[in-house]
């Protein structure tokens, strides 16, 4: 196949399908009790220089009980899939990120990203390359089709390709130019949902985002779930199972796992502790200030539940419709 | 009759819902489509089907989302899936409308969201493509909402993020970008733009309501051209008003 032109941006991540296969067939595939907390989740998984991702999308099933975790543990170095709002900027202010597959890291609502600007000029991104949020998810689904590559028609004739790690080829069937892009495994994936049971046989209600392809794209899954149930509820709907078992490595009960994000039926999104974020991230005291708060002077997600209160998790449980 | 009293982000927020045409699809991204997409199908696209970004796909937009991933995206909606079944249907050709935002436009319809300044030496880190690149590649139409000055309509932006019609007639083709596609409207908040079917280069075709030519030429950091019949768009009528104001955004987190 003829190479056309190249983008500049470097693999962060080789698409070592070979290992990764046989990192799958070494998994267990038991159905054992996976259930652990954040903190053992994180200690036993996440590692100084892993290649992460956090599935959500804006603030909607953000895993922040395991991105907080991991903050609190200082897991640094860590190389990052950037798609992210919230959780990505707590991870960058913590200073834990060295390069980025980027595609958007921004407050939506609330402009830009802050944190990012800074840790660019610090010097501790040091790489960033980027795709679009198509290429990304592509990436993931090479991953989980067990092939090192998949021809996609985004990013041609723009910057977004020449700074990316894709290649443009000749089709060897039509003979038109096309994108390649390499397929992404994750070190470590973290995906919070609405239902688990102990063995990792998750249920998410809504929409879903990137988990399926990226709960397939990675050697390492941490699942946080809302609800822990059993077994049986799952045996008696299989079909809303869209994760299964065997990708899971860590179950972790998390209730009001994403806040100050939200999950549909659930919990309304903490507006107001958005807003907040989109305030002191603008300055670095206030930033640390807010981590010491909110993280580094807690001890996991319970305390950080009673810190946010009872009454405030209840308001926002209550905005959401009663009508579906 | 009283003239109604408008600001300016209503006139484009109406200027952009007057493009969706009824029982067509339209991929809806954050802020300002969001508006004129739930204003269009209180007014006349009931059956306009907006899909976001992340899986949902036909909401009824009576709440306003203020995100692309939140529940009011698939409120109601025909389906909620995830983000690859909307993009592929885009890259199949299922998807006529697809709505971007930019910090810079250029005359060819090239947006940046992704740094202004060197790339390695940002001077402003923007929040980078997300899905604008997939939009603006697989999407029939796209149609580009911005606010409309110097800064942003410059003749060469500091990085193509998504693509309009690159170096001219032919480009995107020659790249492999689905052929057919491309930029069709820009909406400001003093213009509604076009594109030459030749030379695919940006061209007036109205003002915004008590926006002179002279206005537009002067805010724009590039020769634009001049459609033979440059009009004055209508100001938001009462009705369009109302419903912005009293149902559309209620809680005003825009107008």
């Amino acid at each position: 196949m003829k190479i056309l032109r190249e983008g500049r941006g470097e693999i962060l991540q080789p698409p070592d399908i070979n290992a990764f296969r046989e990192w799958n067939r070494k998994k267990s595939k038991s159905l054992v009790d996976k259930r652990m907390s954040e903190a053992e989740a994180v200690g036993r998984f996440v590692h100084n220089g892993d290649f992460i991702g956090t599935e959500l999308y804006g603030t909607v099933r953000c895993p922040m009980s395991i991105v907080n975790e991991i903050v609190r543990q200082d897991i640094k170095g860590l190389r990052l899939v950037g798609q992210g709002v919230y959780d990505s900027d707590i991870l960058l202010a913590a200073g834990l990120v060295k390069e980025m597959d980027f595609t958007y890291i921004g407050l939506e609502l609330y402009g830009i990203s802050h944190v990012i600007r800074r840790e660019i000029d610090a010097g501790r991104v040091e790489k960033i390359v980027e795709w679009s949020n198509g290429a990304l998810v592509w990436r993931f689904k090479a991953a989980a089709m067990g092939v090192p590559f998949i021809p996609v028609r985004s990013m041609l004739g723009t910057d977004t390709f020449e700074y990316s790690a894709a290649k443009l080829v000749e089709c060897p069937f039509t003979g038109d130019p096309i994108a390649l892009a390499p397929a992404l495994i994750l070190d470590v994936g973290i995906i919070h949902v609405h239902r688990a049971d102990m063995y990792g046989n998750c249920q998410i209600d809504g929409i879903t985002g990137f988990a399926y392809e990226m709960s397939r794209a990675s050697k390492t899954l941490i699942v946080s779930a809302e609800e822990i149930i059993p077994t049986e509820q799952i045996r008696r709907q299989p079909d809303r199972t869209i994760i299964p078992y065997y990708l899971v490595d860590a179950v972790v009960h998390a209730p009001f796992g994403s806040h100050p994000g939200e999950m549909c039926y659930l919990y309304e999104r903490d507006e107001g502790h958005i807003q907040l974020w989109a305030e002191v991230s603008k300055e670095p005291d206030t930033t640390k200030a807010y981590l010491d708060k909110y993280i580094y002077n807690l001890k996991d997600h319970r305390e950080y539940l009673e810190l946010i209160g009872e009454e405030r998790l209840r308001e926002l449980r209550e905005m959401v419709p009663k009508t579906r | 009759m009283s003239q109604p009293t408008y600001n300016s982000t209503e006139m484009l927020i109406c200027t952009a819902s007057r493009l969706m045409t009824d029982n067509s699809t339209a991929f809806i991204g954050t802020g300002i489509p969001m508006l004129a997409a739930s204003l269009a199908q209180k007014m006349h696209a009931p059956n306009l089907t907006t899909i976001f970004e992340f899986g949902g796909m036909g909401a009824i937009l009576d709440d306003l989302p203020v995100a692309v991933g939140g529940r009011r995206t698939f409120h109601r909606a025909l389906s909620a899936l995830g983000i690859l079944d909307v993009i592929e249907a885009a890259g199949r050709g299922f998807i006529e409308y697809g709505f971007i935002g930019g910090a810079q436009i250029d005359p060819y319809g090239n947006l940046n969201s992704t740094v202004i300044g060197d790339f390695y030496k940002p001077k402003v880190r923007l929040p980078g493509s997300g899905g604008g690149n997939d939009v603006g590649s697989h999407c029939w139409q796209t149609i580009a909402i911005m606010r409309h000055d110097r800064r942003r309509f410059i003749e060469k932006v500091d990085f193509i993020t998504t693509p309009g019609y690159l170096t001219g007639p032919g480009a995107r083709e020659a790249t492999g970008l689905p052929p057919g596609t491309g930029p069709y409207r820009v909406v400001t908040n003093l213009a509604l733009l076009g594109f030459h079917p030749e030379s695919k280069r940006m061209m007036l075709l109205a003002t915004q309501p008590g926006v002179s030519v002279e206005e537009v030429l002067e805010n724009t950091g590039f020769e634009l051209l001049l459609a033979d019949q440059v009009v004055e768009n209508p100001p938001p009528s009462e009705e369009e008003l109302r419903i912005l104001r009293e149902e559309v955004d209620r809680e005003r987190f825009y107008i």
